[in-house]
């Protein structure tokens, strides 16, 4: 009973923030699309999915998602091994560079692609511009670090003895990778694609500026029918198959996830040297980082060129408001606006998620309780697969309202952020602690330490690291998160990707200039941020 | 003991970096002002009015101008639908020609009271729109071409929304996608106003001569654009009438034209907006935005024709931004009643 209790207690504050920020929005605009005149008609929203075009969406965005996941997976495993397994000179600093493009806003992305491949471009000559291979390139140039980071937090501290036995007894690498390493990193890697697959699946930006408008994902429609067409029922429509293939989504990787021991043994295995064996996963690495370095060294370079000559003069504007005052403040307010929204936007999804990865990682007594768990851990996990438009309309018609009057507050915009951080966070977290032994806090508790005392003692140690690779993703989710912003944001208090969207959409080389300019320091600042999480790292790595 | 030390550090850090002021709680924050001497205007993310303007308006009328601003014409319109019983705000500027009936007939706007500088009367609506939306601004949306491309090249460039199909002028051009961006929008009225009818099969030809569709008007006019910022290679382009003022060369001629034959007018509308907690300041608003610091301000601020015949324009548009003489237009009421369906249309011609 006292356990139930505490489990309630713990999951009553996230459950919470994400009914009113969350939930209440979303029914509030199903809701239009399934009472259009007051009366309730569900029929309607039925015939939608009928549609011919509907199914084209759908299929688009089922087979464009998976694809771009597997490639995630397949380009991330080998950089993820080499950066977190072998002493790579650098790898700290590689391993926060490959981070930079998860965070730059999609339109700049976009931008980025088509200067590349467009067909002026100097990949032009591969014709790729408005095609699918377009589309999954950019979607998994934009989600491998996610792969990276979660799939070699787990590598990182994976107990090398055991494959280090199986190779005794004469097993050769491939086979201790497959039956002894690929068994114990099964839940990270399930966890890292399955949110990729609905980063994949839900992201719009990408799908609108580099498939040329010939491709419609189920995003991209609710998006149109939303703010163009008006038509909430289809909107409706499409925002519950969303839901329900989120769910079984979740429920499936649920089952995937599940290993017949989770309690690994934590031991931090030290970088080892690089060997001639590891060419392969270290070739692999580089050409990563290459291609992903491909796009974002044609942003720089657009940032410093004016006409035929090389100049700073567009990192000088970003001090101003751009040519003929195209923004409201000066571009370096909208940075410092920024980062303070990532201050909060990090906090508030941290201690949600610590709170949401606690509940769902402990041991359930009982059917009930397991299920109860599972329920939980699948509802936080829901606002990755909900359109921003959805969310963001939704604000503005059901939190209008005392006591509800939020939509003018400040900290909506961190709120919505910390919500699309959240599920990264709880996927970092709970596996990290589901992986404790249960038995270790049971000898706390019997030394006389209380709850608090045993999670500092057995639950920290182990968890900090993680938490502090999830403040570093919340951190840059935060900075590069502009769907839901840029429905939120208001003219006083432009976030920096909202500030380049607008500055892209003004006329005069200068602006544009600008916008790359800025570009190129919200990457280089999410670098540096990400850069200062791994440092903190170290004392734990021993290498000072 | 190190990593207790550390994990310390860092929680330490993050308090710290929370109470001094990098939480947007932390720093000051303007939300002083009491509520009936602020005006609140939803609007969409172009807007702009330079600074002394707003000063000017706040102290003439002694409430402070609070904006609203997000999404574009389409994002905006439909938001004041969905908020009609309870707007975010007192007054709205930026609903344009192709929107307006909706907003109107879902009862959005109040009436505005408001009198017309000189000129204005050519672009006010009909019927009961004309004492709700004022209109405040104009833009012609028009084919644009790269006139210094096209004379090293020794071409003639195209004249007509007919030229644009021609073997010639084959995979030149790029224009942004109807159901995306607004001026794509106006460029498919274009071609329902020139065409009728036979609009899909028009739209069959563009596509089959190698027209690039994009996403919006960036995308096209700065990647794909021979003269814009991006460096692309199409020398055809859907624009504005006012592009021409800003791709001034150094010798101090512009290196594009505007087609003039291919213009379809857009005009946008300010009103008071139904159930407002401040209608009188609306007012004063929506009537400021049509008086003559705003109207001579808005091509600098927002690349727009003011709808007053009375205020000067800049020097470059004066000389280089030419408005066409007879724009393509739709009946307002035939936007709205097929709206809708064209786009439905539209979408199946172009995407396969």
């Amino acid at each position: 009973m006292r356990r139930a209790l505490t489990l309630l207690g713990l999951a009553a504050v996230p459950v919470l923030v994400l009914a009113v920020f969350f939930v209440l929005p979303v029914s509030g605009m199903l809701a239009r699309g399934f009472w259009p005149d007051g009366r309730f008609d569900p029929g309607a929203v039925l015939e939608v999915l009928t549609r011919p075009r509907v199914h084209r969406v759908l299929w688009f965005t089922i087979w464009s998602a998976g694809l771009a996941t597997a490639v995630s997976v397949v380009l991330g495993l080998p950089a993820a091994y080499a950066l977190h397994r072998l002493a790579l000179p650098l790898r700290r600093t590689i391993r926060a560079a490959l981070l930079v493009p998860f965070v730059l806003p999609t339109v700049v992305v976009g931008v980025a692609f088509r200067q590349l491949l467009g067909e002026a471009g100097p990949l032009g000559f591969l014709g790729l511009d408005g095609t699918p291979v377009a589309i999954v390139g950019a979607l998994a140039f934009f989600n491998v670090a996610v792969v990276i980071r979660s799939v070699g937090a787990s590598w990182e501290s994976l107990d090398p003895r055991p494959g280090e036995a199986a190779a005794a007894l004469g097993a050769s690498p491939a086979q201790v990778f497959r039956t002894v390493t690929l068994p114990a990193l099964r839940p990270s890697i399930v966890s890292a694609a399955s949110v990729v697959f609905l980063f994949c699946a839900t992201s719009f930006g990408v799908v609108l500026t580099l498939g040329g408008l010939r491709y419609s994902s189920v995003e991209t429609e609710i998006y149109l029918l939303t703010t163009n067409l008006l038509d909430l029922q289809a909107a409706a429509a499409l925002s519950i198959v969303q839901l329900v293939a989120v769910t079984a989504l979740l429920v499936v990787a649920g089952r995937l996830r599940r290993v017949p021991d989770p309690s690994l043994a934590r031991v931090v295995a030290r970088p080892r040297r690089v060997r001639p064996g590891d060419a392969a996963p270290v070739v692999a690495t580089v050409l990563l980082l290459v291609v992903v370095a491909l796009p974002v060294v044609s942003l720089v370079v657009g940032s410093l060129r004016q006409g035929d000559r090389w100049t700073l003069d567009h990192y000088r504007a970003l001090a101003g408001r751009g040519a003929d005052e195209a923004l409201l403040q000066p571009a370096s307010d909208a940075l410092l606006l920024s980062l303070r929204t990532a201050v909060d936007a990090t906090w508030m999804s941290l201690v949600l998620g610590t709170l949401v990865a606690v509940v769902v990682s402990r041991r359930s007594r009982g059917r009930a309780e397991r299920r109860l768990r599972g329920v939980l851990d699948g509802f936080f996990m829901l606002p990755l697969g909900v359109s921003a438009v959805t969310l963001g309309f939704g604000f503005l018609i059901t939190l209008g309202r005392p006591p509800l009057e939020l939509r003018d507050s400040a900290l909506l915009v961190p709120v919505a952020q910390a919500l699309v951080a959240l599920p990264l966070v709880v996927r970092t977290l709970a596996p990290v602690l589901a992986s404790v032994d249960e038995r270790q806090r049971q000898a706390a508790a019997s030394l006389g330490a209380g709850p608090l005392r045993a999670a500092l003692t057995v639950d920290l140690p182990v968890v900090w690291r993680p938490l502090l690779a999830a403040a570093g993703f919340a951190f840059a989710v935060s900075l590069g998160e502009f769907g839901a912003t840029s429905f939120l944001a208001r003219d006083e208090r432009l976030t920096l990707p909202v500030a380049i969207y607008r500055l892209i959409g003004h006329p005069g080389a200068a602006n544009y200039g600008m916008a790359l300019a800025a570009s190129v320091v919200l990457a280089a600042t999410t670098a540096v941020v990400m850069l200062a999480v791994e440092r903190l790292r170290v004392p734990s790595l021993g290498a000072f | 003991m190190r990593r207790t030390h550390a994990s310390i550090t860092v929680l330490g850090l993050a308090l710290a970096a929370t109470t001094a002021g990098c939480s947007l709680g932390g720093g000051g924050d303007d939300e002083g002002a009491g509520k009936a001497e602020q005006v609140v205007l939803v609007t969409h993310e172009s807007f702009a009015l330079p600074d002394e303007v707003v000063a000017q308006f706040e102290e003439e009328s002694g409430y402070d101008l609070v904006l609203r601003a997000s999404g574009d014409a389409g994002a905006l319109t439909n938001k004041l639908v969905l908020t009609k019983d309870d707007p975010t705000g007192d007054a709205a500027f930026g609903v344009d020609n192709t929107f307006a009936s909706r907003a109107l007939d879902e009862g959005v706007f109040d009436t505005a009271e408001a009198e017309l500088p000189a000129g204005a009367d050519r672009f006010a609506l009909d019927g009961d729109g004309a004492d709700r939306l004022v209109p405040v601004d104009n833009a012609n949306v028009c084919i644009n071409v790269d006139t210094t491309w096209f004379a090293e090249q020794g071409v003639e460039p195209p004249a007509t929304l007919e030229d644009l199909t021609r073997k010639q002028y084959a995979d030149q051009l790029v224009l942004p996608g109807a159901a995306t961006s607004s001026p794509g929008l106006a460029f498919l009225l274009t071609t329902v106003a020139a065409f009728g009818d036979d609009w899909p099969s028009y739209w069959r030809d563009l596509v089959a001569n190698g027209a690039k569709l994009t996403e919006g008007w960036s995308d096209a006019y700065q990647v794909d654009f021979t003269q814009g910022g991006g460096g692309g290679d199409r020398p055809i382009v859907l624009s504005y009438d006012s592009s021409p003022a800003f791709t001034i060369a150094d010798d101090g001629t512009t290196t594009t034209a505007a087609l003039l034959d291919t213009c379809f007018t857009q005009v946008e509308y300010a009103g008071v907006l139904a159930g407002a907690e401040n209608p009188e300041g609306a007012r004063e608003l929506v009537q400021f935005l049509t008086g003559p610091e705003v109207q001579a301000a808005l091509p600098t601020s927002m690349y727009v024709f003011p709808v007053s015949s009375e205020v000067e324009l800049p020097a470059e548009w004066a000389e280089f931004a030419v408005q066409p003489d007879d724009p393509w237009s739709v009946d307002p009421a035939e936007i709205s009643a097929n709206r809708d369906a064209w786009l439905r249309e539209w979408s199946d011609v172009t995407s396969r």
